[in-house]
């Protein structure tokens, strides 16, 4: 299990040490330090072994996050925990810097003995946490509330605690996607794939039980079978069904009956949470389609001619277009026009940055740039990168549509209807390329 | 450290105060400053005063001597002083011991105290304070706290066992700790089961034989109820102990894999990948033809694919484990291919392995694709990655044959980059591209001559050295070239040395007469005045067979070379199955099994897949094991001869049939003297690869060698006359294909070839039509073969005594002869032929006609035919259609007994005659057969018995020629 975890920064100096095996010594702080973080060379695998010990690290803006380990521990499950430290973290103060740590440093002592134990991971859950770890100092409590946190804190549902009152019973569901293409210079789809997250916020009284039902194509081929009755409503509500890849939940989730049945039930934790996440790879609506033309004009000049395209409804608005023209290291001067947007030669990014505000569907724009280069006597050829792109459109490319959450809570008086529910659907770019 | 003590000066005095004398304190005054706050009456006063203390054991200061003022804080009912107050306890107590024990009696008096919290904290901490003395005391309150009501102290009391064992085994032992925590693994509280589990695992590591985790299926059964209900890291602890379990049989593998699957949709990826590891370990007890097998199959791969959209890190986990998964159960992600392209923002780490896992999965039908994507990658920045792709384009040509010339012509864009170590890259793959495929691709060597100077890594500079000495017929300064590399014979590195020794030995072989001097100079260079034993051992090896016996010399140098097996670097199998019992683990990421990495006992322990127990597949089990096992008893005989090689086949029955490949990878670049040596062996090593089934040839020696032999005997031909059939008529003369053209003049500057093949009086005949369609005179033919199914080689040299002038046209017998080298080609009556001339070596390759290896005491005694039909299992046998065929039973049986397929019975039932014939192969392959006519059906059906069906196919083409003709 894990032996030690540190956290340095970025000059490598110690800002947290926290051993628990006794088989790391002091020295395994320095040895991470001189052969990892001083290291001439860029990093080259997340995992090092130093004589016989491993070492885990995770970088957070220029915080460094290391566990240490002399044993054949499940790695998968170290980052899993690193990560998880960097929530938690994160949940109690913000932003993790150097500064946030060392204000903090009695917070994270007492959060890292809590949640991880002989190097075990305990709990690790905020808002189990939250009720017993405080930043200022616990309130004497009565028995029962100690006996209460406890039972949460080991029992089956971890992630809530008893006893939850909001006056308004609110839910706000955002799927929130990001479509990754990688084209061909040809326009051919190379890799095309949306990974979405189905996003929570809960306001919700007392211990709900929620049910969370989508245009899963599994689920609506099945009920098509089941009844004509339900197929006519799902045809008249328009919803057309999605073949999901792979979905992973978050722990609320019964999975046992997600294998068995394909529903997902779950009691939600209070607040925000990543209710699932998930992949797919047909049918992707691609918001835009990017047509690079780059001609190069002797040895000492680029011409390059990008057209965008828009693809969806007209009526929907695309937001924050941002298209990054890489340029060669040699650039000298760029000269660009643009019909829509401002376009800009940055030259410490080796890029030309063309910004969009806002673009319809079904629209097209391009720009077109001279770019000027110095002669060098490289023999390598410039490698080309792809033209990337950035954007927001309202909608989600991987067709996934909601269809209902219902929440249930027998115990108090309220119902279904009385829960106001908000959805939202916002797809992003993530890494959207075309080679040119 | 300064900022510590400034952030508790601001935490007091809010931000503004930044006392700037306070920087000026001396070290020895703030220690003393700190004893005096420690012993403060106010409270807060006291709790700034340890978080001092605390900020400054942080960063490394030894703040030992307030040991005593720290722990006399002990005793407050404030929870985050007390937290603060056993942080120090556990750093120091071990410096202390004494002094520590000061601090038993609140432990003791807090393990009782009404706070649950409370409780659990003192145990927890207790456990850390690894003082011998301490530990006695700590015996009773654990013992107390494994019972406590609350559920969170008995989790953390849970822990504190494995806490206890770690200092003291024998203590945990005899105070009976490890039954107290058995016992836990049935508590109702899921998370102290998980932390039981957890615990107890890691206790049995370091006690491998005993039975401490006792895992039967009603604990099982209760672990799988648990994980159902605790947190996402009690999941993986279960998972991981589930993993060492052994089902009984396929059935409850079957319902464990059930109840685990629900897993693989969960968020944390290391659930996911610690259910990979169950499934996959389990699935080796599931029986293949099972519904639920595919099915699982079908699961594992999107939560795989899934995990590459995690963290970079975990998709660096992820990727390593993949790599193995992908080398156990290829079809698991053979169509994922598109979701390990690298993308442009990847960290190296992930690249690397993304293309590492794409040389896995690449394949005929999507080889385009992975082609186009590595040379993308060629022009990357990163020289490592660079590095890679290149090499990979290679590997993609040795793995897929299909594609090898597409690779090769990538890797000559590739070269003209002139990016230095592209080249030097492409060079060294090349190399192995020319062993894969023999005299196939040498028209690029010039290309490679012109980069010689370029080439400064050893490798490189030791691959260029063994092509130019391996093909030193066919370059013409060859001699100068190597020439220039001895200038600075010592400066170079041992690899290129030995390298550099053995190609001008070759190249003195090879031309002996204007070498002399070189191959002289280099071995005084290598005996004389180098002081590395094996450049000097080999330098006298070489000296020594060239003056005692220069034919057998060039016999052993120039030897053929084993061709080299598709995969170079797959993991061995043994350490394959133990790293996927480790999937999750460092040892999955560090490719090597846990002994290599950890010190002491702990996790030395070997684990294993486990077998399978289904009725009937054993044999299909890639496994090493059982493939040894299960398939020596019904050996299929090789349709490639052995060669006598006895030794050859034991060692082909060890080897599993699709992973590994007998000769050594090539990647170092060397053409070793030893293995040169070795060469023939080595070929029927191969012999595992070619014929894809892993005992090919053992077994088979024996029985034909009794076949022929019973046939000669009186008895049997006496039974077989009387049986025989009357009517048949004169054996007409053997089938001859005829002559088409097999070289085009526009190929092979002017040359054309056409010929065809023919078996007269058992001599298989290959017979040629030479035509000079050029202006110039042609002279000095000769032929070659490439290694081919049959080991058919010329007998003799081609017969082209006069020049061939322009326009003249030459007919040419060559006879063949069955004893030359062998490889599995595709079709199996492929031959590669390579023709030189005075202008240029042309290759072509054609087919032979399988009859013209069918022998003439091929006809097998009736007794023998039907014992051996029997024997034959029917999984060998195949069935085709001959149609629009004329002639009667008796035409057709006479007309085939001259291309040597004999008749041995006739049958007839029902108006259609069955006729049972053998055809003997010449090496040795029986093929027996049923031929069905029906009068006025002008259609055949045919079936065809052979142990090596593979060739079924070319002898019913065969059947077809002859009856068509």
């Amino acid at each position: 299990m894990i032996g030690g975890l540190f956290i340095y920064n970025h000059k490598g100096e110690v800002l947290i040490s926290r051993v628990y095996r006794d088989d790391i010594g002091r020295n395994a702080v320095d040895a991470f330090r001189v052969n990892v973080i001083h290291a001439r060379q860029q990093v080259r695998s997340p995992v090092t072994n130093i004589a016989r010990t491993s070492f885990f690290h995770v970088k957070r803006s220029n915080i460094w996050l290391a566990a240490v380990t002399k044993q054949n521990v499940n790695a998968a499950m170290v980052f899993e925990f690193l990560y998880k430290m960097c929530d938690v973290m994160t949940a109690y103060f913000g932003k993790i810097s150097e500064e946030n740590i060392k204000n903090n440093f009695v917070l994270i002592y007492e959060l890292l003995d809590e949640i991880l134990d002989f190097g075990y991971p305990q709990n690790s859950e905020t808002g189990a946490l939250k009720t017993f770890i405080t930043q200022t100092g616990i309130k004497s409590q009565s028995k029962e509330e100690q006996s209460q946190i406890t039972s949460q804190v080991t029992g089956q549902i971890g992630w809530r605690r008893e006893g939850i009152k909001y006056r308004r019973n609110e839910l706000f569901l955002d799927v929130l996607e990001s479509v990754n293409l990688l084209m061909s210079p040809q326009g051919q789809v190379l890799s095309a794939h949306v990974s979405g997250r189905v996003v929570m916020k809960s306001y919700l009284s007392g211990m709900p039980e929620c049910k969370f039902g989508m245009n899963d194509k599994i689920v609506i081929d099945k009920q098509g079978k089941g009844g004509a009755t339900e197929e006519a409503a799902g045809k008249r509500s328009g919803h057309q069904s999605i073949a999901i890849d792979d979905c992973t939940f978050h722990q609320c989730v019964r999975l046992s009956k997600f294998d068995a049945e394909r529903s997902i039930s779950f009691i939600p934790p209070d607040g925000e949470c990543e209710l699932m996440r998930y992949r797919t790879t047909k049918d992707i609506i691609l918001p835009f389609r990017v047509i690079p033309l780059v001609r190069e004009v002797g040895r000492t000049k680029l011409e390059v001619k990008v057209v965008i395209k828009s693809n969806f409804k007209p009526s929907l608005l695309a937001q924050k277009i941002e298209v990054r023209i890489p340029t060669p290291l040699n650039t000298s001067g760029v000269q660009v026009i643009c019909m829509k947007g401002k376009a800009k030669y940055k030259a410490s990014e080796n890029a030309i940055v063309w910004k969009i505000k806002r673009m319809a569907g079904m629209k097209e724009s391009q720009i077109s740039a001279e770019i000027e280069l110095l002669p060098t006597n490289d023999k390598k050829k410039w490698a080309r990168p792809p033209i990337s792109m950035n954007f927001e459109v309202p909608f989600a490319p991987s067709g996934l549509k909601v269809r209902y959450l219902k929440v249930f809570e027998p115990k108090l008086n309220y119902s279904d209807h009385d829960v106001i529910k908000w959805v939202r659907y916002i797809g992003r770019s993530g890494i959207y390329e075309t080679r040119c | 450290m300064e900022w510590a003590n400034q952030l508790c000066e601001n935490r007091q005095f809010g931000s503004k105060m930044t006392d700037s004398k306070y920087f000026t304190t001396t070290k020895k005054g703030e220690i003393f400053e700190l004893k005096a706050e420690l012993n403060s009456d106010k409270k807060e006063k006291k709790k700034e005063a340890v978080k001092k203390v605390i900020a400054s054991m942080t960063v490394g200061k030894d703040v030992s001597a307030l040991f005593p003022d720290v722990v006399n804080c002990m005793q407050t009912d404030n929870l985050e002083l007390k937290k603060l107050v056993y942080l120090y306890l556990m750093n120091y107590a071990k410096s202390q011991p004494d002094m520590a024990i000061m601090a038993v009696n609140t432990f003791v008096k807090d393990c009782e105290d009404a706070n649950p919290l409370i409780r659990a904290l003192a145990v927890r901490t207790m456990g850390c304070i690894r003082v011998d003395k301490i530990t006695e005391y700590l015996c009773e309150p654990l013992r107390k706290c494994l019972k406590d009501e609350d559920p969170y102290v008995r989790k953390t009391a849970a822990v504190c066992v494995a806490k206890l064992h770690d200092i003291n085994a024998q203590l945990v032992e005899d105070q009976g700790f490890l039954d107290t925590l058995k016992d836990l693994i049935s508590d109702s509280n899921p998370m102290v089961v998980a932390n039981a589990v957890a615990a107890l695992s890691e206790i049995a590591e370091s006690h491998p034989n005993s039975n401490l985790l006792d895992l039967n299926p009603q604990s099982i059964n209760k672990l799988l109820t648990a994980l159902n209900e605790c947190t996402e890291w009690g999941q993986i602890f279960i998972l991981d102990c589930l993993a060492n379990y052994t089902p009984r049989d396929d059935r409850e593998s079957q319902s464990i894999c059930e109840r685990v699957t629900p897993r693989l949709s969960h968020a944390n990826s290391a659930v996911v990948l610690s259910a990979v590891k169950v499934l996959m370990k389990f699935m080796e007890m599931l029986p293949k033809d099972l519904d639920y097998y595919s099915t699982l199959l079908k699961k594992l791969a999107p939560p795989l694919v899934t995990l590459l959209s995690a963290e970079p890190e975990l998709q660096y986990v992820a990727l390593r484990n993949i790599n193995l998964i992908v080398q156990k159960r290829p079809e698991i992600l053979k169509h994922e291919m598109k979701v390990f392209f690298v993308k442009y923002n990847d960290p190296i780490y992930v690249k690397l392995e993304k293309l590492d896992i794409m040389i896995r999965l690449a394949s005929q039908a999507n080889i385009a694709q992975v082609l186009a994507e590595l040379k993308e990658y060629a022009t990357e920045v990163d020289v490592d990655f660079v590095r890679k792709a290149v090499r990979a384009i290679g590997r993609c040509a040795i793995k897929v044959e299909q594609s090898a010339e597409r690779c090769v012509s990538t890797l000559l864009d590739l070269i003209q980059t002139k990016v230095n170590y592209v080249v030097q890259e492409a060079i060294v793959v090349i190399k192995d591209i020319f062993r894969k495929y023999p005299n196939k691709y040498e028209s690029v060597i010039a290309t490679l001559c012109e980069n010689l100077d370029s080439l400064d890594e050893p490798e490189a500079r030791a691959a260029m050295i063994w092509i130019v000495g391996e093909y030193a017929e066919r370059i013409d300064n060859a001699d100068e070239l190597l020439e220039s590399f001895l200038e600075g014979f010592h400066d170079e590195s041992t690899q290129v040395q030995l390298q550099l020794l053995t190609a001008i030995v070759k190249l003195f072989l090879k031309k002996p007469t204007e070498t002399q001097e070189l191959v002289q100079q280099v071995l005084s260079l290598a005996t004389q005045d180098s002081d590395n034993p094996d450049l000097r051992d080999r330098g006298y090896i070489y000296w020594r067979l060239l003056s005692t016996d220069p034919v057998a010399a060039k016999e052993v140098v120039l030897a053929e070379k084993p061709l080299i097996s598709e995969e170079t670097d797959l993991i061995e199998p043994t350490l394959l199955e133990e790293l996927i019992c480790h999937i999750g683990t460092l040892a999955s990421v560090y490719h090597k099994p846990p002994s290599a990495f950890v010190e002491g006992s702990r996790g030395v322990m070997h684990k294993r897949l486990p077998a399978r127990t289904g009725s009937g597949e054993s044999t299909e089990s890639p496994d090493v094991g059982t493939a040894a096992g299960g398939s020596a008893p019904e050996a299929a005989p090789s349709i490639i001869p052995s060669q006598g090689d006895l030794l050859g086949d034991l060692l082909n029955l060890d080897m599993a049939p699709p992973t590994t490949s007998g000769p050594p990878p090539p990647t170092t670049g060397m053409q070793m003297g030893g293995m040169d040596l070795l060469g023939g062996g080595l070929d029927s090593l191969l012999g595992g690869d070619i014929g894809g089934s892993p005992a090919m040839g053992a077994g088979f020696g024996a029985a034909p060698a009794v076949m022929p032999a019973s046939l000669n005997a009186p008895v049997g031909g006496g039974l077989g006359d009387l049986f025989d059939l009357g009517g048949v008529g004169m054996p007409m003369g053997a089938y001859i294909p005829p002559k088409i053209v097999w070289l085009p003049a526009m190929k092979a500057k002017g040359l054309e070839i056409s010929g065809t093949f023919a078996r007269r009086a058992g001599v298989i005949q290959m017979e040629l039509i030479l035509t000079n369609k050029a202006m110039s005179v042609m002279t000095d033919f000769a032929i070659q073969f490439n290694r081919n199914s049959f080991g058919l080689a010329p007998a003799g040299p081609l017969q082209v005594l006069t020049p061939l002038g322009p326009n003249q046209t030459i007919e040419v017998s060559l006879p063949l002869s069955t004893v030359g080298p062998v490889m599995k080609m595709d079709p199996l009556n492929n031959l590669q032929v390579a023709v030189k001339n005075n202008i240029d070596v042309f290759y072509f390759s054609c087919q032979y006609p399988i009859s013209m290896l069918f022998v003439e005491d091929g006809k097998m005694e009736r007794q023998v035919f039907l014992a051996t039909w029997k024997d034959i299992p029917n999984d060998n046998e195949s069935q085709f259609q001959i149609k629009d065929c004329h002639l009667n039973s008796d035409a057709a049986s006479s007309k085939l007994q001259g291309s040597n397929i004999f008749t041995i019975a006739k049958r007839t039932v029902e108006g259609q005659d069955m006729l049972y014939m053998s055809i003997k192969l010449s090496n040795g392959i029986w093929v027996l057969a049923e031929l069905r006519v029906q009068a006025g059906n002008s259609n055949y059906t045919i079936s065809l018995k052979c142990r090596a069906p593979e060739v079924s196919q070319c002898v019913f083409q065969c059947y077809e020629a002859v009856l068509k003709n």
